[in-house]
C-alpha cells in the first residue's frame, strides 16, 4: 500500500501549506513534497507492488510509464517555484500553493485509478485546482482565460461523465453488473453491447480529449497557456494532459477488448492528425510566444494520439514521448516565462532582442525550440521518429505525409517567432523590466535541468523505462 | 412506481424548457433549482431497498442543486445588478423550438437505442438526452456568464438522470464524489463571476474578447 503515499502526501502538504502562516517559507513546502513524491514514484518505478484485485486504485504498468515523469516534472517546476514566488512576492501565494501541491496528489490518483467513475472525480477535481494557478496574475486577461476554461473543460468533463455511464449501461445491457471498474469491463469484453459502446468512445474521447486538448476541444488552450505563469503552464502541458491521454488509453482498453479496436484506432488516427494541422496552421500565424506553446502541445498531442492509433510500438513509442514531450515542454515553458518577465510583454512587436536582455533564457529557449520541434540529438526527436517508423509499418501514405508535412509547418512557424523574439534591438521599454527580473541562478538551472533530462532520454534511454514503457503496451495490446 | 416517476421525468424536461424560455434570470436559476430538486427526489423512487447512503445522496443532492447553487447565483445576480438576459445570441423562441425539438429528438433516439426490459417504458434515457441538449444550447447562446452557469447546471442534471440507470450497479461512493465535484464547481465559478464582474464591470461574456488570433 506504499502507492496509497503518492496520493496523501501531496494532498496533506496542501492542507498545510493553506494553514502555514508564513508567506515567505510557504513556498518551500513545494520541493520538500515534491522531493518526498518522486523519492517515492522513482522507488516504485524500480520495484513495483503487486497490484491487488478489485482495488480502486493500484500502481499498475500504465501508471508505472507514466507517474514517474509527472513527478520529476513537478519536482523541477517546485524547485523553480521557490525563486518565482520570491520575485513575484507582491502577489499573496496562500491559494497559488495550496492548489499547487494538490495538483501532484489529485493526478497521482487520476493516474492510478483502476475504475472509470473515480477516474472522472479525480479528472474533474484536478481541472477545478488548476483556476487558481491560472488567475495568479490577477490580470483581467487571466480571469477571462479562467472563464474560458472553467466552461470548455467543465462541458468537456460532463461529456466524458456522460460516456462514463453509457460504458456502465453497455455493462449492463450485455448481462455484466455495470461496475465501472476497467478489470470487469475488460472481461466482459465482447459482452458489452455495441451501439452503447461506441455511443461511450466518442463521448469519452470528446471528454477526455478537451482537457487533453485535441482539436477542435482545444480553444481553451492557448487563452490559459498565455496567461498562466510558466510554470503553471508546464504543469497542464506535462501534466494535465498526460493524465487524460492515460484516461483515453484506459477507455481505448476496454473498448479494444471489445472487439471495436478499428473504431478507436481510425478515429484517434483521425482526430490525431487534425490536431496537428490545426496546431501547424495557428503556429504559422501566431504573434504570442506563449501562445505559440500552447499550440505546440497541441501539436504534441496530435502525435500522442496518433501514436496511440497505431497498436503495440506505437503505444510503446507514445510513452516515450509522454516523457520526452513533458521534460521538453518543461524547458520550454519556464524559459518562456523568464522572457515574458524580463520583456514584460508576450508578443513578437513588443518583446524583441531578448538575447541582450536575458541572454541565458533566451539560448534555454531556443534549444528547448529546436528539441520540441524534433531536432537531434533531444528527446523528441527519438520517440517521434519511432512514431513515424510504426506509421510507414501501416503503409497508409496519406497520413505519413500529413504527419511529417504538419511536422515541418510547426518547425518554420516556431523558429521564425522564436528568433523574432530573441533576436532583434531591444526595445527601450523592455530595460525596467529586465533590471526588475534579473536572471538568478533559482530560475535558469530548473529550465537547464530539464533540457539536459530531454537530452538524456533520448541519447541514453534507460532500460528501467523501456521496461515500464514495454509492460504497459503489452497490458494495453496484448496481441504484438 | 414508473408512472411517478415518468411523471416527474417530465417535470424535470418541462423546467429545461422553462429555463430556455424567460429572459428573465431569477427564473433561469429556479428553474435549474426546481429540475435539481426533483432530479435528487427520483432515487428514492428507485432503490428498492431502503440504505442511508441512498438518502445522504439524495437529501445532499436537493441540498447543493436546489439551495446551495441556486443562492450563490442569486447573489451574484445581485452584486452584478442585472436581472435580464438583453441580447442572447439566440432568440428565446427559437432556443425554445430548439428545445422542443431536442425533446422529440431524444425520444426518437431513445426509442432506436437498445434498451434493458425494466427501463424500455421509463423516460429516463430521453429525458436525460433533452435535458442534456436543451443544457447546451443555453451554455452555447446566451452572452450573460449566470445564463451559462444555470445551462452547465442542465447539463450535468441531465447526466445525473443518465447515471440513474446504473443507481444499483455504481458504488454511491462515485455518486457522492460527482455531487462533491459539482458544488466545487459552481463555487470556484461563482469566485471567477465575482472577479470578472469586478475587472470588466460586466457579467456579458462577450465582453471577454481580449484573447484571440
Amino acid at each position: 500500500m506504499k502507492e496509497i503515499f503518492l496520493i496523501a502526501i501531496p494532498l496533506l502538504a496542501a492542507g498545510a501549506a493553506f494553514v502555514w502562516p508564513n508567506e515567505r517559507t510557504r513556498p518551500w513546502l513545494l520541493p520538500v513534497t515534491a522531493g518526498l513524491h518522486s523519492l517515492l514514484a522513482l522507488w516504485l518505478l524500480a520495484s513495483p507492488p503487486p497490484l491487488a484485485a478489485d482495488a480502486w486504485f493500484g500502481f499498475d504498468p500504465l501508471a508505472r510509464a507514466v507517474l514517474p515523469m509527472v513527478s520529476l516534472l513537478f519536482l523541477v517546476c517546485a524547485i523553480y517555484g521557490v525563486t518565482y514566488l520570491r520575485i513575484r512576492a507582491e502577489r499573496k501565494n496562500r491559494v497559488f500553493v495550496t492548489a499547487l501541491l494538490a495538483m501532484p496528489g489529485l493526478l497521482s490518483l487520476a493516474l492510478q485509478a483502476q475504475n472509470l467513475g473515480l477516474l472522472w472525480v479525480a479528472a474533474e477535481a484536478s481541472t477545478l485546482v488548476t483556476i487558481p494557478l491560472l488567475h495568479f496574475n490577477g490580470t483581467a486577461r487571466a480571469f477571462e482565460a479562467s472563464w474560458k476554461y472553467l466552461l470548455i473543460c467543465g462541458t468537456g468533463i460532463a461529456m466524458s461523465l456522460l460516456g462514463s455511464f453509457c460504458l456502465g449501461y453497455a455493462s449492463l445491457y450485455g448481462g455484466g453488473s455495470g461496475d465501472l471498474a476497467f478489470a470487469t469491463l475488460v472481461k466482459q469484453g465482447t459482452g458489452l453491447s455495441h451501439p452503447w459502446l461506441v455511443a461511450a468512445w466518442v463521448l469519452l474521447l470528446a471528454g477526455y480529449g478537451t482537457k487533453m486538448g485535441l482539436a477542435p476541444m482545444h480553444t481553451w488552450k492557448p487563452d490559459a497557456y498565455g496567461e498562466a505563469p510558466g510554470m503553471v503552464g508546464a504543469l497542464m502541458a506535462g501534466g494535465l494532459t498526460s493524465m487524460a491521454f492515460v484516461a483515453i488509453l484506459r477507455v481505448k482498453q476496454v473498448v479494444d477488448a471489445a472487439g471495436a479496436g478499428d473504431v478507436t484506432q481510425r478515429t484517434l488516427l483521425a482526430v490525431g492528425l487534425f490536431s496537428m494541422l490545426v496546431a501547424a496552421l495557428f503556429l504559422l500565424g501566431t504573434p504570442d510566444f506563449k501562445r505559440m506553446l500552447a499550440y505546440s502541445s497541441i501539436e504534441q498531442m496530435g502525435i500522442l494520439a496518433v501514436g496511440a492509433a497505431l497498436g503495440g510500438a506505437g503505444i510503446w513509442a507514445a510513452l516515450f514521448h509522454v516523457w520526452t514531450n513533458g521534460m521538453t515542454k518543461g524547458s520550454l515553458f519556464l524559459s518562456a516565462g523568464n522572457l515574458r518577465r524580463a520583456a514584460g510583454a508576450q508578443t513578437a512587436d513588443k518583446a524583441a532582442g531578448m538575447a541582450w536582455r536575458s541572454p541565458v533564457s533566451a539560448g534555454l529557449f531556443i534549444a528547448g525550440i529546436l528539441a520540441v520541434t524534433a531536432c537531434p540529438p533531444f528527446g523528441p526527436f527519438f520517440s517521434e521518429i519511432k512514431i513515424v517508423l510504426a506509421l510507414f509499418k501501416t503503409r497508409d501514405t496519406l497520413a505519413a505525409t500529413v504527419f511529417l508535412g504538419c511536422l515541418l509547418f510547426a518547425f518554420f512557424g516556431m523558429t521564425r517567432l522564436a528568433f523574432a523574439i530573441v533576436d532583434g534591438r531591444p526595445r527601450a521599454g523592455a530595460r525596467k523590466s529586465s533590471e526588475r527580473f534579473p536572471e538568478l541562478p533559482g530560475v535558469i538551472a530548473p529550465p537547464l535541468l530539464f533540457l539536459s533530462l530531454s537530452l538524456w532520454l533520448g541519447l541514453a534511454t534507460p532500460s528501467l523505462l523501456r521496461d515500464s514503457w514495454t509492460a504497459a503496451a503489452k497490458l494495453l495490446f496484448p496481441t504484438p | 412506481m414508473s408512472g411517478a416517476m415518468n411523471l416527474l421525468i417530465g417535470l424535470a424536461m418541462g423546467f429545461s424548457l422553462v429555463a430556455l424560455a424567460s429572459s428573465r434570470l431569477p427564473s433561469v436559476i429556479s428553474a435549474a433549482a426546481f429540475q435539481g430538486m426533483i432530479l435528487g427526489i427520483l432515487p428514492l423512487l428507485l432503490e428498492e431497498k431502503f440504505h442511508w447512503l441512498v438518502v445522504a445522496v439524495a437529501v445532499g443532492t436537493i441540498a447543493v442543486k436546489g439551495f446551495v447553487i441556486p443562492s450563490l447565483l442569486r447573489r451574484a445576480l445581485r452584486a452584478a445588478n442585472i436581472d435580464r438576459e438583453m441580447e442572447p445570441l439566440l432568440g428565446f423562441v427559437p432556443s425554445l423550438l430548439l428545445g422542443a425539438a431536442a425533446i422529440i429528438g431524444a425520444a426518437a433516439i431513445g426509442a432506436e437505442l437498445p434498451l434493458r426490459p425494466e427501463h424500455a417504458k421509463s423516460l429516463l434515457v430521453p429525458g436525460s438526452f433533452a435535458t442534456v441538449v436543451s443544457g447546451f444550447i443555453l451554455l452555447t447562446t446566451r452572452a450573460k456568464a449566470i445564463s451559462q452557469v444555470c445551462g452547465y447546471l442542465i447539463l450535468e442534471n441531465g447526466i445525473y438522470l443518465f447515471g440513474l440507470l446504473l443507481i444499483n450497479s455504481t458504488p454511491l461512493l462515485v455518486e457522492a464524489g460527482i455531487l462533491l465535484d459539482l458544488t466545487v464547481a459552481v463555487f470556484v465559478i461563482g469566485i471567477i463571476m465575482d472577479r470578472i464582474q469586478r475587472e470588466f464591470d460586466t457579467l456579458d461574456t462577450r465582453k471577454l474578447t481580449s484573447l484571440r488570433e
